[in-house]
């Protein structure tokens, strides 16, 4: 019927034989089937001696797999043995998961009644610990914690990035002595990097102070943004520092106006991954910060208070409200790293564009 | 074997791509008195990667304001030759190498050169399109400058001349703030090109520059290439025999046989493409080998 007359394409009418998508009608017997197992599962866990929501994940596991072998017989056996591996692999991904997913509901739903607006722009100045949680908050806390950070990552973003550069850029004769120290003081307990601040410069000084936590959060913080700084530059293309040099330029110049530009995001990512990983430390400023009940700006006038110290304050208080603030504590800390992480994964994933 | 003089022999040739071949005749002495530093000439040349001997004995003159093209097999130095000849060999740690590249007369590897300085006179364009990607159109034109800090005030007029040189203003010109990576390779690999002429090269090094592009793009690259010669001495790399044949007025011939690199043959190309003098190179670029 293809008339040579006019140049029109032909076009054959088809539509798809090989769906990508299982079918509405498929999609809806497999949800009520693992429905159906779930029923069952609970009813074995209620008539037999399997107990808790553990021994429920257990028993439909089992029942999972069995129904894979069942479904699997007359297939061959590749595509069974494909079938039960992806089963067991699948429910690894689900136990690797667990955990997180426990800390996250249990810190959610303890630490949430102890939430109010409030709660993050008061300190703990007139109100005790044990008043009603209507009272005070964690902001002097919050206040605390930026400054300390702030002037960590200060002191160690520059140092990191430096040290970065020295490794993959420099490659003088120290590389293997520098890139040793970075990963011995990555394996520095917490706990020896306040005493170290605490036997320098709280000795010379005589107080706790702000500034001596930011020394020993430094300390924490400069083996992550090296590590980083240093991943992050050696995927800089050979190509581009060999160009900036076939231009004329000097190793200085190539590395602080191509090689550092390429990576600007990759750093940033190695500041933020350092913040979130000094954030949370609480045995360095045990030594170094102690705490506090008031709001305080000031890094170097005495003790001053943190997210993770206000959190242990609490718990050793141990009443009924102090153990409800600081899991509201623990969740506004948790939330503002994730917040962190969020950042550092949208701008790393701008390198990768 | 003194391949030098074979580049003067063919006079008739050389002539007809308005060249005066007195001046570059074996003595090799003549080409340090030219009103600008075009001369690029390599003496006893050697290469090694470690123990391994790559490049052995290579005389060389480039004929000025003219394309000479590096042609042979893979893995016979060609690359590594070319890398000799603006000290970028020097920073693969286990390099070495010996002889003279002499530029305009003296020696860059003389001790007292400074290399960066030297490189400012000397282009180089790499066989995979790199601009730097953190920088917009306008900013990898001027990255030279900014590189090597030359105080200069008419940045636009610059990036104009570049850009046009390059063959690449008219499509870009509307976009200078887009980033360099957002051109297609071709443009890319001209706008590689631009970056290279903005710190005014008086020699041009090209590593295969179009082994990676569409037809179309490497016809417009050869066209800038011809209009290069007219003002610079160009030395480019390339495993495509009618590219050779198109876009260089000399031909110098390696070849490797499991040893070091050899220079074969030199000559204006149209003898090297009809009339060669080595049989190897005759069954070179007739394709029979490589």
């Amino acid at each position: 019927m293809s008339s040579t007359s006019d140049l029109t394409i032909q076009v054959v009418e088809a539509t798809p034989t090989q769906p990508w998508h299982k079918p509405r009608a498929e999609q809806r017997r497999d949800a009520l089937v693992y429905l159906a197992l779930a029923v069952v599962a609970y009813a074995i866990v209620m008539v037999t001696g399997i107990a808790g929501p553990d021994g429920f994940a257990l028993v439909f596991f089992v029942e999972v797999l069995l129904l894979t072998i069942l479904r699997s017989r007359g297939i061959g056996k590749a595509k069974s043995t494909n079938a039960i591996i992806s089963t067991v692999i699948g429910a690894g991904a689900v136990v690797a998961f667990a955990p997180w997913m426990s800390i996250f509901v249990s810190l959610v739903t303890k630490g949430f009644h102890g939430l109010y607006v409030g709660y993050l722009f008061h300190d703990m100045r007139v109100t005790t610990p044990d008043d009603e949680l209507n009272m005070g908050g964690v902001g002097h806390a919050i206040i605390g914690s930026m400054l300390m950070v702030l002037i960590a990552t200060a002191i160690t973003l520059p140092l990191g990035i430096l040290s970065g550069v020295y490794l993959t850029e420099v490659r003088g004769r120290l590389t293997k002595v520098v890139r040793f120290v970075i990963q011995s003081m990555s394996g520095v307990p917490s706990i020896v990097a306040g005493l170290f601040i605490y036997t320098t410069v709280i000795a010379l000084t005589g107080s706790f102070s702000g500034f001596a936590g930011a020394l020993a959060l430094s300390v924490l913080m400069l083996p992550t943004v090296a590590r980083t700084s240093e991943e992050v530059l050696k995927l800089v293309p050979e190509d581009l520092r060999a160009v900036s040099y076939a231009l004329g330029a000097r190793q200085w110049r190539s590395s602080l106006m191509v090689v550092l530009p390429t990576v600007r995001s990759g750093l940033t990512t190695a500041a933020i991954l350092g913040v979130a990983r000094v954030v949370g430390e609480t045995a360095p400023l045990l030594l170094t910060a102690l705490s506090n009940n008031a709001f305080k700006f000031n890094p170097f006038n005495g003790p001053i208070a943190s997210m993770p110290m206000y959190i242990f304050g609490l718990l050793q208080i141990g009443t009924e409200y102090s153990i409800a603030r600081a899991w509201s504590g623990s969740l506004v800390l948790m939330l503002i790293v994730l917040a962190l992480f969020i950042t550092a994964r949208r701008l790393g994933g701008k390198d990768k564009r | 074997m003194n391949v030098v003089s074979q580049v003067g022999t063919e006079s008739k040739t050389s002539k007809e791509n308005g060249i005066i071949m007195n001046e570059m005749s074996t003595s090799g002495a003549s080409t340090a008195v030219v009103e600008r530093p075009l001369g690029l000439e390599t003496r006893g040349l050697h290469a090694w990667f470690g123990a391994h001997h790559v490049l052995s004995d290579i005389n060389l003159q480039f004929p000025e304001r003219s394309v000479t093209g590096l042609i042979g097999p893979s893995g016979c130095g060609k690359s590594t030759f070319l890398r000799m000849l603006n000290r970028m060999h020097e920073f693969i740690p286990s390099a070495a190498m010996a002889g003279e590249v002499l530029m305009n007369g003296s020696d860059i590897y003389a001790p007292e050169v400074d290399a960066a300085a030297m490189r400012l006179k000397v282009g180089m364009v790499f066989q995979k399109p790199n601009p730097f990607p953190a920088m917009t159109i306008k900013e990898n034109v001027l990255a030279g400058i900014k590189l090597a800090n030359l105080k200069v005030s008419n940045h636009d007029d610059i990036v104009e001349k570049c850009l046009s040189r390059a063959g690449l203003w008219k499509e870009v010109k509307d976009r200078l703030d887009a980033s360099g990576g957002s051109l297609s390779g071709g443009q890319q690999q001209r706008l590689c090109i631009a970056r290279s002429l903005a710190v005014e090269p008086t020699i041009l090094l090209m590593d295969e520059p179009c082994s990676a592009l569409d037809p179309g793009s490497t016809l417009r690259i050869e066209e800038t290439i011809r209009e290069l010669a007219e003002k610079i001495t160009v030395v480019i790399v390339t495993h495509n025999m009618q590219q050779a044949s198109r876009v260089s007025n000399y031909c110098a011939f390696f070849l490797s046989d499991g040893g070091p690199g050899v220079l074969v043959e030199a000559d204006a190309t149209r003898k090297m493409f009809t009339n060669p003098t080595d049989t190897r190179t005759a069954d070179y670029v007739q394709g029979k080998f490589g």
